[in-house]
């Protein structure tokens, strides 16, 4: 699988692949256009100038909706959950993309669309209990802490059965034992054979994880490369890292 | 809802629905709880597109009257059986609901509001000026009614059977869809538009089906409404009873089934119950709206109990008790 695109005002010329199961990071300032990136992947927004290929196919342009049902899945930097709901119907939505039931189903309730039903709830308490948050199923999302409400949205994301998962600030808010936590989680799901893009400012996390990590500065990007390198490249110390990640 | 307090609500509304059936006499009682069933019907369908979903639809009146014009045009001058013609009022209104749906849809914003509006508005001018077809102001009489196997339903008892009847049903439907994969991928998008999206949630095609749905049960209702009175005029199908349905929605509750039922009841006894009401209605049923929205914008019933639980924390000395 590989990933590349040249865009957008606020990413001009961007190009780079994500290799099939491994971590990579998207680091660089604020502003430089890392959510942006997420934003054209997943079809929020559409570029100039430019492919993204996903699977073989090209997928710029197309609606989020139809995007999401290739198997990409994402967080977002702002946690988004459905406040109305509870934990465990937020994860149960991240199933929607694999399962049946319509409007007219949901209704009349059908044999098949029961025990659909019944496999949306497994599946969906699967993901709680794989983010340790299957004792608070019943509980309303709203009230969840932070920490807990950006595990929830990546159990929701997990539910839908990516081949990629784009997580965009996961450790913004969290503490050092949350921090611990999600790192231990993104390493499991590379185990388990999920291909992860992350956007991350908290860098001992990243160079914990990523096998690979891209530097964007003011749209551009300005080095692509494994950890090591990217630790000793001047440009990127000078635009960003600073001269404390020399290992 | 757990299964047995589900299975419960159902029990209890079927046993006083039909033990009202029994022991009660009154007709003027039986038309009170018709008109409850018909504005409960189009208040259900109404709280699905607007509480559940989101979007706001201000000519839902219009729809009721394509309903009730359909099913009385077809019948009284065409003389088409009753039921099929509450079918074709339902092709009519749904198709109506489709084609206005899809540009006001597709646009981000309050396009829906504005287009159904606009709408609304139509169709009441022309159920005033065709009035070849509809009788223009003064109406439509000789609607004949609605009979299954020889049984006629043209008694106010006869009629909240029917009514009540069907309503149940769809009150059914309506709460098993709430809970459904549809029902999250509506209150999803209601929450959140770009995370269900990133779901894969088709955002524009729920929309639109949940506004062809909700325009179902406006000409449901309509067609009742027709095959009640048997006779209708256009002056029950404009912007103010538009109005006083989102006023309803919003008393009983958003996104709350049973709540459409309490809305629906409350706002069509009230205006019998004080005839201060025959006045100042459209006054009145504004100051509803802005109250409630104002200071229980949850509804009724959720509002107060939302205020009972923050008084309970203030006497607690603050610990919410979870």
């Amino acid at each position: 699988m590989s990933l590349a695109f040249g865009g957008l005002q606020a990413v001009e010329q961007v190009s780079f692949g994500v290799t099939q199961g491994a971590v990579k990071a998207v680091i660089g300032p604020n502003g430089a256009g890392k959510t942006t990136l997420f934003n054209l992947m997943t079809g929020f927004l559409t570029p100039q100038a430019g492919r993204i290929v996903f699977g073989g196919e090209e997928i710029q342009g197309r609606p989020p909706h139809r995007i999401a049902r290739r198997g990409i899945a994402r967080t977002f930097q702002l946690v988004q959950l459905f406040d109305h709901m509870t934990v465990l119907e937020n994860v149960m939505v991240g199933r929607h993309r694999l399962s049946r039931s319509g409007l007219l189903a949901g209704a009349l309730q059908f044999p098949w669309t029961r025990r659909e039903e019944k496999e949306i709830r497994a599946k969906a308490m699967e993901a709680l209990e794989f983010v340790g948050l299957a004792d608070r199923a019943r509980q309303s999302a709203a009230v969840l802490p932070l920490g807990l409400k950006r595990m929830l949205e990546i159990a929701r994301a997990l539910a839908s059965a990516p081949t990629l998962l784009l997580l965009d600030e996961p450790a913004s808010g969290l503490d050092t034992v949350e921090t611990e936590r999600l790192q231990d989680l993104i390493l499991e799901l590379r185990r388990q054979g999920i291909t992860i893009l992350l956007v991350e400012h908290d860098m001992g996390l990243t160079m914990e994880i990523a096998d690979e990590i891209a530097v964007l500065n003011y749209g551009r990007l300005i080095a692509d490369g494994v950890p090591r390198a990217i630790q000793k490249n001047p440009e990127v110390i000078a635009a960003y890292l600073g001269t404390d990640w020399q290992t | 809802m757990t299964p047995p307090r589900f299975f419960n609500r159902w029990l209890l509304f079927a046993v006083v629905v039909l033990v009202i059936a029994v022991f009660m006499d009154d007709d003027y009682y039986y038309t009170l709880l018709n008109f409850i069933g018909i504005h409960t019907l189009l208040v259900v369908g109404l709280n699905l597109l607007l509480g559940y979903a989101g979007q706001i639809s201000l000519g839902h009146a219009a729809f009721f009257g394509l309903g009730a014009y359909t099913s009385g045009i077809l019948t009284a001058t065409c003389g088409v059986d009753p039921w099929l013609a509450l079918m074709a009022g339902l092709a009519v209104s749904g198709l109506a609901a489709f084609l206005i749906g899809i540009p006001a849809l597709k646009l981000r914003g309050y396009y829906l509001a504005m287009a159904t509006l606009g709408f609304g508005i139509i169709v009441y001018i022309i159920l005033n000026e065709a009035d070849g077809l509809t009788g223009g102001p003064s109406g439509l009489s000789g609607i004949p009614s609605l009979s299954l196997a020889g049984f006629a339903f043209n008694t106010p008892r006869r009629l909240y059977l029917l009514i009540w009847i069907i309503l149940g049903i769809i009150l059914a439907l309506s709460a098993n869809l709430v809970n459904s994969r549809t029902g999250r991928a509506i209150r999803a998008l209601h929450d959140g538009e770009a995370a269900a999206e990133s779901l894969g949630v088709d955002t524009f095609r729920l929309k639109l089906k949940i506004f062809v749905w909700s325009a179902l049960y406006a000409s449901l209702a309509g067609s009742l409404y027709a095959h009640s009175l048997n006779f209708i005029a256009p002056s029950s199908f404009g912007f103010m009873f538009s109005i006083k349905l989102v006023t309803m929605v919003v008393l009983g509750g958003m996104a709350s089934i049973w709540g459409s039922l309490l809305g629906a009841g409350a706002l069509t006894v009230l205006p019998e119950v004080l005839t201060v009401f025959h006045d100042f209605e459209v006054v009145i049923f504004g100051a509803i709206l802005m109250v409630v929205m104002i200071f229980l914008p949850r509804g009724l019933v959720r509002g107060i109990l939302d205020l009972y639980e923050s008084r309970r924390y203030k006497r607690e000395g603050g610990t919410f008790p979870v």
